[in-house]
């Protein structure tokens, strides 16, 4: 049942960046908007509040930032209904949430997507070993729980996420044994000129490398985990030489005693709840995946339906501030709150802050994009579908009996089936597939979108039922 | 435990007591416990249910349910589940 207690305009589903300034945009040009998110507090994952210390004990610029716009939304009408997770959306637009006090049901005419993305992790042998964990939670460790892998610990993947992971635990005193960097000195100069435009930023990443350097971490450029290997958890790792593209070469192998390891590859959008209602999808490599069609307001093709943020395509979090300012203007003039000259000329400026930002986003996306080659370069045995212990040559065999799209493949395999419902292996276990039948990610499609979710209990969902509420048909006439 | 993941930051969180598998642990009230079981040295959480490897948390956002185990007699993801005093956790996933 519905909640009758609470009238919204417009539900925002996710509280990071983008799903914030959206709900304070439509807010505040006469909205009533409901911001719904699964943690505790608005932030999502780069503006995640600090929890250990208090607020004002981390000194990051994303802190700031955070906190700055927490208040904001503290200050703003918005109605925060934190701690649920949204486990169905359907109809126009209904959304299902499960929260401390259990089921809870809210619609709104307008519905604004701001799920933000998970991480990448192109899979090794032995990746799936304890001890072995994405470079997003590395962040969560260290900026929200103060909490500091143990000595050896050897840092792998790509992109900018790998620096600031570096940096701030070796400004800790925690500093990675290795770093292991897929790209190269190059592809990080090719993406100077790129921050000229966000000189803050600029000041960010010089700050980064003056840490890495001073703490004398050995860092391997060009290189790539080839396998980890341990008992119950993670005890060493080999590593290796890749080309630009990512694809395993010959060369020296080298052996990496650790007892943790913190390994990622970028981000994949998190495009699941506009698939789910049917929005158009489009495959752009470029901006990580599968993304809903959106205008660039946001306005996916189904009326009164926006999706921001990293999950409509990997921008960042400069990008997601503006997507959502300009869907939560939208969101306003198609509920015929704001005319047609109060839109354009409140959103003009917006629409040029973005122009100028995404020299930078389209720069550290590309940093951050799937190499294909090094998808090629996985091992046979290495497990892709962490959930139902799927290797890749369960796959290739799956592929070569007949599986030509990603949907098939999970029928053969049971790849994508688990309770992660192919979140940690979908963009990979598609790229496998249609590298094996030479076809085009489009060729090869998506997982079905399909509630609940997230996984929860049957019993969470059908909240406390008595016998007695069972509604009883009335029968036929005779 | 040998190797533990270390604290770095001083919490103003008050400290409760759980049980993990029958041994009796300190953890910040409120704090995730995935985070709480890492800091205590339990970093095999549960084993893959069709080859029975280890694992452990991965992605501590709620994504990947690597740290789906029981708390209380219910499978819930360590990661999303905050720490209260008197809590049960059992290292062990679903089957």
């Amino acid at each position: 049942m519905v909640s009758p207690h609470c009238h919204f305009d417009v539900l925002v589903l996710g509280g990071g960046p983008a799903g914030m300034v959206s709900a304070i945009t439509a807010s505040q040009n006469g909205l009533r908007v409901g911001l719904i998110d699964e943690q505790s507090e608005a932030g999502g994952q780069i503006w995640r509040a600090p929890w250990a210390s208090s607020p004002q004990g981390y000194e990051s610029p994303e802190a700031r930032d955070g906190n700055k716009m927490r208040d904001r939304l503290a200050l703003s009408s918005v109605t925060c209904l934190f701690g649920r997770r949204i486990w169905s959306v359907t109809d126009r637009y209904r959304v299902d949430l499960l929260g401390a006090d259990g089921v809870e049901t809210f619609q709104a005419p307008h519905l604004i997507v701001a799920l933000g993305a998970h991480e990448r992790v192109i899979p090794f042998p032995g990746w799936t070993l304890p001890g072995v964990m994405g470079l997003a939670a590395a962040t969560i460790m260290l900026k929200a729980h103060g909490l500091a892998p143990p000595k050896d610990w050897v840092l792998a993947g790509v992109g900018p996420l790998l620096a600031a992971v570096a940096a701030g635990y070796a400004r800790k005193g925690h500093p990675p044994k290795a770093i292991i960097d897929l790209s190269g000195p190059s592809d990080w100069f090719a993406a100077l000129p790129s921050l000229a435009s966000r000189p803050g930023l600029f000041k960010q990443g010089v700050g980064w490398v003056l840490s890495i350097v001073s703490s004398r971490i050995p860092i391997y450029f060009r290189h790539a985990i080839r396998r980890a290997e341990g008992q119950d958890r993670i005890s060493a790792c080999l590593i290796g030489p890749v080309d630009a593209d990512g694809k395993s070469i010959d060369g020296p192998e080298v052996g990496i005693a650790c007892d943790a390891m913190m390994v990622g590859n970028g981000l994949v959008p998190g495009g699941e709840v506009p698939r789910l209602l049917g929005a158009d999808q489009v495959y752009r490599h470029e901006l990580g995946g599968w993304i809903p069609e959106c205008d660039p307001f946001g306005r996916t093709s189904l009326e009164h339906l926006y999706a921001i943020g990293d999950g409509a395509g990997i921008r960042g979090g400069a990008v997601a501030c503006i997507a959502g300012k300009l869907a939560g203007l939208a969101a306003a003039h198609d509920a015929g709150r704001i005319d047609a000259g109060a839109f354009a000329h409140q959103s003009a400026q917006a629409l040029a802050e973005h122009r100028k930002l995404s020299a930078f986003s389209d720069a550290m996306a590309h940093m951050i994009r799937l190499r294909p080659a090094q998808v090629a370069s996985i091992e046979a045995d290495a497990v892709i579908c962490r959930c139902e212990d799927v290797t890749r040559q369960d796959l290739v065999a799956a592929a070569r009996a007949g599986a030509r799209d990603v949907n098939q493949l999970k029928h053969f395999t049971r790849c994508g089936m688990g309770p992660c419902q192919g979140r940690m292996c979908g963009d990979v276990a598609a790229e496998i597939l249609a590298q094996e039948h030479r076809l085009d990610r489009q060729a090869v499609g998506y997982w079905t979108a399909r509630p609940p979710l997230r996984p929860i209990s049957l019993q969470s969902m059908l909240g406390r039922v008595d016998y007695a509420d069972i509604p009883i048909p009335k029968p036929a006439p005779l | 435990m040998v190797s533990a993941f270390t604290r770095i930051v001083a919490s103003h969180h008050a400290l409760v007591h759980i049980n993990v598998d029958g041994v009796d642990c300190v953890a910040p009230a409120g704090e995730p416990l995935a985070t709480s079981l890492l800091a205590a040295g339990y970093v095999m959480l549960r084993h893959s249910p069709n080859r029975h490897n280890p694992r452990g948390a991965f992605c501590l956002m709620g994504v990947c349910q690597e740290c789906a185990i029981h708390v209380d007699g219910q499978i819930v993801q360590a990661c999303m589940t905050p720490v209260r005093a008197g809590m049960v956790v059992q290292l062990r996933g679903a089957v």
